[in-house]
């Protein structure tokens, strides 16, 4: 079933410390290009501070260093002299925790685009109708759009920071635990939202439920304590993994 | 009834206390300003300014007093605003490393604690070097200014402060720059400590007695230009308090009367626009 595989991000000897304590040690990855990348693996193990570094987010940090390069699409983003925002353009990022901006419905899935792109009133009702419809949040909003965004409920909030991301059209949407604060079925919502928009960007998603990696990854990569123990397919992942580490972890157990 | 219980008992009557004489403080002062500035109020005492013998007993009003205060107290909180709020949003980590912003904060906090009599004295050593005597608008407002700038700065600088993490992360990953999201993002989940602040500002800079002594000397007129003098609520009180007689000196709990109304005016004012403001603010 071998889908073609072009890779949007590779990273080459990455290594993360935060407060001079090793996070992410010689991580070398690959993220297939219009997949699903699940990174696993247990509580701590840096896999979200890995997602962080992919959009240059985890610099705002304190006592970040980073050593390494992260090359996306041919590019190493880690260069000096780069524009970050533009680099943060590319990829969208939701959190586990959703934060709306504190403006109304209509405005949180503009901002990207009134701040980028110079569209007008028309143009910009449009593209707004369409993230929402994309996210299946149109439905349930359209005629409150000027309401303050802190008024939906979470499962909601996080349907539009994912709106809000994919305004902006992204090549990558970076998902960090994105149903970890969700009921379940909001969380199904996400998920088969996820499943829906690989055909358009990349996504990485970060989890910590095996059970979730299963059902919509494409590609895995397992993370324990900072090193990559296995990077692959999800079928071969999942069904022939090859390091000791990685049974122990599907077996549940080390966790 | 064991030890337990009788502690709460004790601190629950403790704050009781501490809010009854709070709350009682309060009520005694304004009691005493409505119940001997009563009597004095009146529409000629408003409408009218204090020519033609105010001070000694005869009629006429503090009008120019209120216009005064507020010429001066307005612009004077503007531009502390204006000042201020720059200087808290350059003081956050996105823009400045924390040790030189918290060393500007402790700056900022001795500042807020300096008497305001030394801003007049200062104000009154730039006067008298470029040679103004008699006190002008101008200096007044300036006085004022810097005054009122800690206080602003730092109360919108806490509540900039509170601004989550999280918030901050969701703009700059939709490749905001970074002032783009102090100006949009920041400032709009900040904005009802803001408002807070410049009300907390204004506040203390309308009612402040010793700043303007020095500095805006005295009038029966509006000031018409910055180089003018000017009346003013504060220094008007203490005038009418320093006269002989006991009639004029009743006067000035009719000026703490309005200096009070202004104040409350405002508040209520500020009370509408952070309601107004938070309703799109992130809980």
């Amino acid at each position: 079933m071998g889908k073609s595989k072009t890779i949007q991000i590779k990273t080459k000897d990455l290594n993360v410390t935060i407060h001079n304590n090793p996070v992410l040690k010689n991580i070398d990855i690959e993220i297939p290009a219009k997949q699903l990348t699940a990174i696993i693996g247990p509580s701590g193990c840096g896999k979200t501070t890995l997602l962080k570094s992919f959009n240059r987010l985890l610099e705002l940090q304190d006592g970040i260093k980073i050593h390494g390069e992260i090359v996306v699409d041919g590019i190493n983003i880690m260069s000096s002299g780069l524009n970050v925002p533009d680099i943060r353009k590319k990829m969208g990022l939701i959190s586990q925790k959703p934060y709306p901006l504190p403006m109304s419905i209509f405005e949180n899935v503009a901002y990207g685009l009134r701040i980028h792109h110079d569209k007008n009133t028309k143009e910009l009702a449009e593209a707004v109708q369409n993230c929402l419809q994309e996210v299946g949040l149109w439905s349930e909003v359209k005629d409150r759009l000027h309401d303050p965004a802190s008024r939906l409920s979470v499962g909601q909030q996080q349907r539009l920071c994912l709106a809000r991301a994919i305004a902006i059209q992204p090549e990558v949407i970076l998902c960090d635990e994105p149903t970890s604060a969700l009921d379940p079925i909001a969380a199904q919502q996400i998920e088969k939202l996820l499943l829906k928009l690989k055909k358009d960007f990349t996504v990485i998603l970060v989890t910590h439920t095996l059970r979730q990696a299963k059902r919509v990854a494409d590609h895995v990569i397992f993370l324990y304590f900072g090193k990559v123990v296995e990077q692959g397919s999800a079928a071969e992942f999942f069904n022939n993994p090859k390091n000791p580490e990685t049974k122990a972890y599907l077996a549940g157990e080390i966790s | 009834m064991n030890r337990r219980n009788i502690e709460e008992k004790i601190f629950i009557t403790l704050m009781l206390a501490s809010v009854f004489i709070v709350m009682g403080s309060l009520v005694l002062i304004v009691a005493v300003i409505v119940l001997n500035g009563a009597p004095s109020l009146s529409l000629e005492i408003l409408t009218q300014t204090s020519e033609g013998g105010f001070y000694l007993g005869a009629g006429g009003g503090f009008l120019n007093a209120i216009v005064g205060s507020l010429l001066l107290a307005l612009p004077a909180t503007g531009l502390a605003f204006l000042i201020g709020v720059v200087i808290a949003l350059y003081l956050q980590k996105d823009f400045m490393r924390p040790s030189i912003a918290n060393f500007i904060r402790i700056c900022l906090d001795i500042l807020w604690g300096v008497p305001s009599v030394v801003y007049g004295v200062f104000c009154l050593t730039i006067m008298i070097a470029i040679g103004m005597t008699g006190g002008s608008l101008l200096f007044g407002i300036i006085a004022l200014t810097l005054l009122e700038i800690p206080i602003i700065t730092r109360s919108i600088d806490e509540s900039i402060k509170m601004v989550p993490v999280g918030l901050k992360e969701s703009a700059y990953s939709l490749g905001s720059t970074k002032v783009e999201t102090a100006m949009k993002v920041v400032r709009r989940q900040a904005m009802p400590g803001i408002i807070a602040g410049v009300l907390l500002g204004f506040g203390r800079g309308i009612g402040d007695a010793a700043s303007i002594l020095l500095t805006v000397g005295d009038s029966n007129y509006f000031p018409t230009s910055l180089s003018d003098q000017t009346a003013a609520l504060p220094t008007m009180i203490l005038n009418l308090v320093s006269m002989p007689d006991q009639v004029v000196q009743n006067k000035a709990y009719a000026v703490a009367f309005v200096l009070l109304m202004i104040v409350l005016l405002i508040s209520i004012i500020t009370r509408y626009l952070t309601k107004k403001s938070s309703k799109h603010i992130i809980k």
